[in-house]
């Protein structure tokens, strides 16, 4: 077989700079062959290396008592007590799906489960966070379809529960939307896989489907940036096949019981090459396959396709060779293939043989290690110039504006086309703040959110990116879970620009105060850089996905308000229009400052609410829109209506931080404000729920017009 | 009374079913498709949801050929009952144990969501819990169930009683709102929506509860 000459043109188009093909040279002393350059391109772009990065993610909180294992692995492992364990990632699939929507999301959560049954863990629920473009943009449309229903189609048929997530809508994004998928699973906590390879001579194994040309490159697509010749890049979208995953999820778990798994690692992203390097590199061995032996969907396929297919449900595996048999029968019960491809072996190499020849023959730890790192030029973010500004409005009509704006409207039209209630243990299904999720066969269950404000971001990177771990910490408090860890998806735009590099660093700095203040460390996560097309980069996107644990279902906050409830307000309100949802929506404005975020605040106040969750009957966090939205919306899932004592749009409208809504009898109330007094918390009452019109100081209307446009908006926008 | 759960490869609500006929009381084994037969003395085999064969023919078409079927079938020709939710309905169509088919829904979209039914009749084991024109809440969660039937087979079903449950609010284009139908002996019972979502507090509604418990009465009294 004869491969191409490599070329500076052939360097180029593998994403390579001249620098790295020099980098390349210095370490193996020769040329190196066609293969071996599209491994190096593989382990070395972007999305493998995290090469511009991984100087800002080193500083991050990743540890803590809670914490089995943070990143660096397939998910983080984190303790939720009893012998348990919770394992979670977010990861992004966002070029993929701006270039086939419909695959494209879909093999993005496919990816994401992937990584957590690959850790032994059943996945028990998923969620999803998505930016599109403007709504009236030509291609949202097809954009909001496709996605939705590729994430529905793949986790409905492999059999997750959907339980929250975000979709918002953005000019910003017209050119590049975001698909961030989210799984967490349940383990036992002293059995937790991991891709570590040990042992020589130990057979390697190719469990799963099939490897055809599927998304040859994609790895590298996707750490590129988009232009008008994007349409050709189509062909590097992977297909997925759930019922495949679906089999290979029973047959992982499965085989894990028999003890014959020595290391577990998903071909995600770069597929065998990644996979291969990455289970030897972490055994500090080296690994030899041969390419005959892989499954193979189409003919004559070469050493490189085959090294850089990213053909989805395949796995790769160490076995434990006296156990070879009782894996064999596992696999052969399912349905899927099981192929020993290679084996473990005591020199640092990672030679790849095909039809009697050495397509490549390199040094494994290099490969792994020795990835170039971008210590990138940044420029921190301007602090944003003084506010125009903001005129009264009627609360009213500005209430009408938000909920009729697909970014505020009722979601179901989304969340409708996933299953959230498949495996018979969904507590509290999406909609508004947190989904629950019992463990099954306890009293115990899980909270998942999802959370950033890209404006916010924007505006101010450090807050910004406080402030979406705030908000995740606020929905899990909100609904009586103890916040327990977080994951982070980080999309941002070319990181060779040094603003955008100073987005980046920003947003971790906020990211990592608050995970530190709040104590949810981060355990798992994927950067997705290069979010640009013709030169406009995304808004800044830190995708925050946190878990909380409820002890016990009876510490659940999970009421509707009631007529005659009082409506209380936790937290400080200093009427914040900096930003806002109420700007961007009515004004068409995004000026001013983000809100600051009061850690100490924060972490008070949460710790309030989840003290005194028996005093609450229902409760939300002020979050975009403020206490006017959120109001309304508690008070349109209850079906009743509500009266607001406040008339001026910064204390309707703001949105000041660490605050919360609640909903309670007025005994309680009154309980709550001495609680509140001994706790040092801010505590206010704001108004009242019962009727059935909607008044907010001077202005009124039915809560049923009201709620015609919130359920109905979405809907008409898209469906 | 003795349960059998069938396991497709791509079932995905067959722990949730089994869950539910534990809690009913019943003893419950999986049995596996390509198994040749069912377990010695069960009463009633569950056909759970999910997407048995993966859905990419027709839904319920391949496990219709599945050798657990054969015997599934024979039990059903002996008397015996089959309960089959959602994907278990669409095969109990496709192995014509119940008449009918369930196509595409109406809306194009697979539809997942808390759904008002009615009970249309209390003369079957399952429905036997509910009183007549009952309506209760129980999820959908199906791509597939639309369902449609010729003249002929309604009318039978009509002037048989055989309609077990309709849909108030028809969120599939189901012919005449049908959610669930019996065989001609009342004993199979095949419905798109999902009991055994709604069997326990933490569901959020319990309007599943009485059709496992009246399965239970009637089939340990039996």
């Amino acid at each position: 077989m004869t491969e191409p000459a490599i070329t500076p043109a052939l360097i180029d188009a593998h994403g390579l700079t001249p620098e790295e093909y020099d980098r390349i040279l210095g370490i193996i002393g020769r040329e190196p062959s066609f293969t071996e350059l599209g491994i190096f391109s593989a382990m070395w772009n972007e999305h493998c290396s995290y090469k511009s990065s991984k100087k800002w993610l080193r500083t991050l909180p990743t540890e803590g008592p809670q914490v089995i294992c943070g990143p660096g692995e397939n998910a983080g492992v984190v303790d939720i007590g009893d012998g348990q364990a919770v394992v979670f990632k977010m990861e992004s699939h966002n070029h993929p799906s701006y270039i086939e929507p419909y695959q494209g999301a879909a093999t993005g959560v496919g990816g994401i489960l992937r990584d957590v049954f690959t850790m032994g863990a059943r996945p028990i629920a998923a969620m999803n966070a998505l930016s599109f473009g403007e709504p009236s943009h030509p291609k949202t449309r097809q954009l909001v379809h496709g996605v939705v229903e590729g994430i529905g189609g793949y986790g409905n048929c492999f059999g997750v529960p959907n339980v929250g997530g975000e979709v918002r809508f953005h000019r910003a994004y017209n050119g590049n939307c975001l698909v961030n998928a989210f799984a967490a699973g349940l383990a036992d906590a002293d059995k937790i896989f991991y891709s570590a390879a040990s042992g020589v001579g130990m057979p390697v194994v190719y469990l799963g489907a099939k490897t055809g040309r599927d998304g040859v490159g994609g790895a590298t697509m996707a750490s590129a940036e988009f232009d008008d010749t994007i349409e050709d890049k189509r062909p590097t979208v992977q297909v997925g096949d759930p019922f495949t995953e679906k089999r290979l999820m029973e047959a992982c778990l499965e085989l894990m019981q028999t003890g014959a798994v020595i290391s577990i690692q998903d071909m995600g992203a770069a597929g065998l090459t990644c996979s291969a390097v990455e289970m030897g590199d972490k055994g500090g061995l080296g690994i030899k396959l041969t390419l005959d032996h892989v499954p193979q969907r189409e003919t004559a396929m070469t050493a490189y396709e085959m090294m850089l297919s990213e053909s989805q449900e395949r796995m790769l595996m160490v076995l434990n060779p006296d156990l070879e048999d009782a894996a064999r029968a596992v696999f052969e019960k399912w349905d899927l293939d099981f192929a020993i491809v290679g084996e473990t072996i005591a020199e640092d190499r990672f030679l790849i043989i095909h039809g009697n020849e050495t397509m490549a023959d390199l040094p494994l730890s290099k490969l792994a290690s020795s990835a170039p790192e971008y210590d990138r030029p940044w420029v921190e973010t301007p602090p944003a110039a003084d506010m125009e500004p903001v005129p009264e409005v009627d609360a009213i009509d500005a209430l009408r504006a938000l909920v009729s704006s697909p970014n505020y409207a009722a979601k179901q039209w989304v969340y409708e086309q996933y299953d959230h209630m498949v495996m018979a243990d969904t507590v509290r299904a999406p909609g508004l703040g947190a989904g629950i999720v019992r463990v099954h066969g306890t009293a115990k269950a899980l909270a998942f959110t999802s959370d950033v404000t890209p404006r916010y971001v924007k505006a101010n990177p450090v807050e910004g990116g406080k402030q979406a771990v705030a908000e995740a910490y606020r929905n899990l408090c909100a609904v009586g879970a103890r916040p327990l860890a977080t994951t982070d998806n980080l999309n941002f735009g070319n990181p060779q620009k040094p603003e955008i590099m100073g987005q980046f660093v920003g947003a971790i700095k906020g990211i990592g105060a608050a995970c530190a203040a709040l104590d949810m460390p981060i355990v798992s996560g994927n950067v997705s850089l290069y979010n640009e097309t013709d030169g406009q980069g995304i808004l800044p996107t830190p995708t925050i996905g946190a878990v909380g644990l409820l002890d016990s279902l009876d510490d659940m906050i999970c009421g509707v308000a009631r007529d005659g409830h009082v409506a209380l307000v936790v937290g400080e309100t200093a009427g914040h229009l900096g930003q806002s949802a109420l700007l961007a929506e009515v004004f068409n404005r995004e000026d001013g400052d983000a809100p600051h975020v009061d850690l100490a605040a924060e972490r008070r106040n949460g710790e309030f609410i989840r003290a005194q969750s028996s005093l609450i009957n229902t409760c939300a966090d002020l979050s975009d829109g403020g206490l006017a939205l959120a109001a309304f919306e508690m008070a349109e899932a209850a079906g009743v209506g509500l009266v607001l004592d406040a008339a001026d749009t910064p204390t309707l409208f703001g949105e000041d931080q660490a605050r919360y809504l609640i909903a309670t009898s007025f005994d309680k109330a009154e309980a709550l404000m001495v609680a509140a007094g001994q706790a040092g918390v801010a505590l206010i009452s704001v108004g009242r729920f019962g009727g059935d019109k909607v008044r907010i100081g001077r202005s009124e209307t039915s809560l049923a017009e009201l709620q015609a446009l919130y359920r109905g908006s979405f809907a008409a926008a898209f469906a | 009374m003795k349960a059998a759960v069938l396991v497709f490869p791509g079932s995905n609500c067959d722990r949730d079913l089994a869950v539910a006929f534990r809690a009913a009381g019943a003893d419950v084994s999986m049995v596996w498709h390509k198994d040749m037969n069912l377990p010695e003395g069960v009463d009633i085999v569950g056909v759970p949801g999910g997407f048995s064969y993966g859905d990419y023919l027709r839904c319920g078409a391949i496990a219709a050929q599945s050798p657990i079927m054969r015997a599934v079938a024979d039990h059903a020709t002996r008397g015996g009952y089959v309960l089959g939710i959602c994907n278990g309905f669409q095969v109990l169509c496709e192995t014509r144990l119940l008449p009918g088919a369930l196509m595409r829904n109406a809306g194009l979209k697979f539809v997942c969501k808390m759904q008002r039914l009615q009970v249309e009749t209390t003369d079957s084991v399952y429905t036997s819990g509910y009183v007549a024109g009952q309506q209760i809440t129980v999820p959908i969660a199906h791509h597939d169930g639309n369902y449609v039937i010729d003249d002929a087979g309604l009318a039978a079903l009509r002037d048989q009683d055989r309609i077990a449950f309709t849909y108030l609010d028809n969120p599939n284009g189901s012919m005449v709102d049908i959610a669930g139908v019996l065989s001609a002996n009342r004993r199979v019972l095949g419905m798109m929506p999902h009991p055994e979502r709604v069997v326990d507090p933490a569901h959020g509604g319990m309007d599943g509860a009485p059709l496992f418990a009246g399965l239970t009465a009637a089939l340990v009294a039996a």
